[in-house]
């Protein structure tokens, strides 16, 4: 059988497990593809790949295509999201300096209280800004930071480092703290750079993580293509989601094309197993990343409202507006016609109220089988994308 | 007026080659090789136009730049959003990005884009030359390594084992590399 090639892009982290999977174990070529995976040295040069047509579709920051609706950050085309490709996956580590600081005034590093984190955080403050790192300026890491400390008591700056180089910038201080995708904040403790502080979801406990992002002109264009892109994608985060698959999963994104980090490093994400200091101090947190349970893989329009109204808030954008546009990037249009076929169950609505779920709760679905895991913020707010 | 040019690039050798290409347009070129503290040390520069390798993973520290927006920094752009689609699509094949500050005359822009399109242009099928004459180099290695062991192992001479290779690599539509490349691995096992 001829395969159709499609150029896909990504950059080396953990979440893109998806696509490699899609490749690997043939669910790509179940739906006629041949991916050619093409790994990017940085998020800006993904971008452009994809703006430029070099790539057809790439593995994207949730925050990057609802930017470009926004005007934000030189946008010269419309990004669609097809769908979410991973939820959570975000550490927040801080170096040795900080984490002696910290234990020094009693913390346990606990790994799951955001609230007192931040308190604990604003007490060992510097007399200068604290500089947290963060892979690109919009990203889920750079938002979650800049809402888990909008009210703490603490000056910091965000700067932007390449996930790869997260270690050398806390070992050379560069950097005080950060915020990475792993495993690169697991490789930060291995080479003995700091210690992890608090796991993504403890500041949201369902955070849209990286999606599957083209071209709007593209997608208007290949509508047949893109439903197959997308069902190939979607089998490899139900496999994904399938606990037996794990240690393979590791091994496949532990090879040198993908990832290139080591495998065991890789799997304590998977496993929800985290060594959080150099003294191998072990947390166990639930869905440290998550790529197919609660609707995991669908492009909610709230959760990109989410991220508009937090955009508009901080670069002074109008906010209904910046909603309406953030809302419009989401192709649920697109996932509920290509994945329907494929056997995913559809939510009722497109939207929902963010951060009102603390526990597993069911909700209208067509196949009534969907139920969401929670999704409550540090702080207890919830936001409705209608009542900002 | 001179524009003040900063050329984000940690192999010496490759930055002056930008350099010398830059000059003769009249312009400052500064280089940084260090990526270590780069977002300070532009803004203490404070550059017209910034040129970087594509593949340089510290690209992402100068989209920040892009961002500035405290009342002292200047408005930076992704060029892409101020030059024609056609001298981007070249920049992008070319494996180089810029960032220039607003309000920079397009046609000065281009100039330096020009040049450092041609220079980058180099670079790529310099780094392409290099890569195909290594992965040759190895090939033949993997080639010699494979017909000492069929030479021992069959007691034939050097050229009857190096066409051995090449009948078995066309009767599998295989690549003479890779028929010695599985015949190495292999007696790597059995010894």
């Amino acid at each position: 059988m001829n395969l159709r090639p499609l150029r896909i892009g990504f950059v080396p982290l953990l979440d893109m497990a998806p696509l490699a999977v899609a490749h690997e174990m043939g669910f790509a070529a179940d739906e006629g593809l041949a991916l050619d995976l093409r790994c990017a040295p940085s998020w800006s040069s993904l971008r452009d790949m994809l703006l430029w047509g070099q790539v057809d579709a790439a593995q994207m920051l949730a925050p990057v295509p609802v930017a470009m609706a926004l005007g934000l950050g030189g946008a010269v085309a419309r990004l669609d999201i097809l769908q979410v490709m991973s939820i959570n996956g975000d550490v927040v580590g801080v170096s040795t300096a900080l984490a002696d600081r910290l234990r020094d005034i009693g913390h346990d590093f606990g790994f799951d209280d955001a609230a007192l984190g931040a308190r604990l955080l604003a007490r060992v403050a510097m007399a200068r800004p604290l500089r947290i790192g963060v892979p690109f300026p919009f990203s889920t890491h750079a938002e979650l930071v800049r809402y888990w400390l909008r009210d703490a008591a603490l000056d910091y700056e965000l700067c932007t480092i390449p996930p790869p180089r997260m270690a050398d910038a806390l070992l050379a201080a560069e950097v005080d703290a950060f915020c990475v995708g792993e495993p690169w904040g697991s490789v930060a403790v291995e080479q003995g750079a700091g210690a992890l502080f608090l796991p993504g979801r403890a500041i949201w406990a369902a955070a849209p993580e990286k999606v599957l992002a083209v071209r709007h002109d593209w997608v208007s264009n290949h509508d047949a293509l893109a439903g197959r892109l997308m069902r190939a994608v979607w089998r490899a985060a139900r496999w994904l989601g399938l606990q037996e698959n794990r240690i393979t999963a590791s091994e496949i994104l532990a090879r040198p094309e993908y990832t290139n980090a080591p495998a065991e490093l890789l799997d304590r994400a998977l496993r929800g197993e985290m060594v959080i200091s150099p003294r191998g101090e072990l947390r166990r947190v639930p869905d440290v990343i998550r790529f197919f349970d609660g609707a995991a893989t669908f492009p909610w329009r709230s959760q990109m409202a989410w991220f508009g109204a937090q955009l508009a808030r901080h670069h002074g954008l109008d906010m209904a507006a910046s909603i309406a546009s953030a809302k419009a990037v989401c192709r649920t249009d697109l996932y509920r016609t290509h994945l329907r076929s494929a056997g995913a169950d559809l939510p009722g609505a497109s939207e929902k109220i963010e951060g009102s779920l603390h526990h597993p709760t069911a909700v209208a679905s067509e196949r009534g089988t969907m139920i969401l895991p929670p999704n409550a913020f540090f702080d207890g707010q919830i936001f409705d994308p209608d009542r900002p | 007026m001179k524009l003040q040019i900063v050329v984000v690039e940690p192999d010496e050798a490759r930055a002056r080659l930008v350099i010398d290409s830059l000059s003769p347009l009249g312009h400052d070129v500064t280089v940084l090789g260090e990526v270590t503290g780069l977002a300070r040390r532009l803004r203490d520069i404070a550059p017209d136009i910034v040129l970087i390798d594509m593949t340089n993973p510290s690209r992402d520290t100068l989209e920040e730049m892009a961002l500035a927006s405290g009342p002292l920094d200047r408005p930076v752009a992704f060029f892409v959003d101020r030059t024609s689609r056609d001298l981007t699509q070249q920049a992008i094949e070319a494996g180089v990005s810029a960032y220039v500050v607003d309000g920079l005359q397009p046609d000065r822009v281009a100039a330096v884009m020009d040049a450092a399109i041609a220079r980058f242009r180099m670079f790529r099928r310099m780094r392409t030359e290099l890569d195909t004459t290594r992965r040759a180099l190895e090939e033949r290695k993997l080639i010699d390594r494979a017909k000492g062991i069929l030479m021992k192992a069959r007691g034939i001479g050097e050229d009857d084992a190096y066409a051995l290779l090449r009948k078995t690599a066309m009767d599998q539509g295989r690549k003479v590399a890779d028929v010695a490349g599985a015949l190495v691995t292999a007696a790597g096992l059995l010894s």
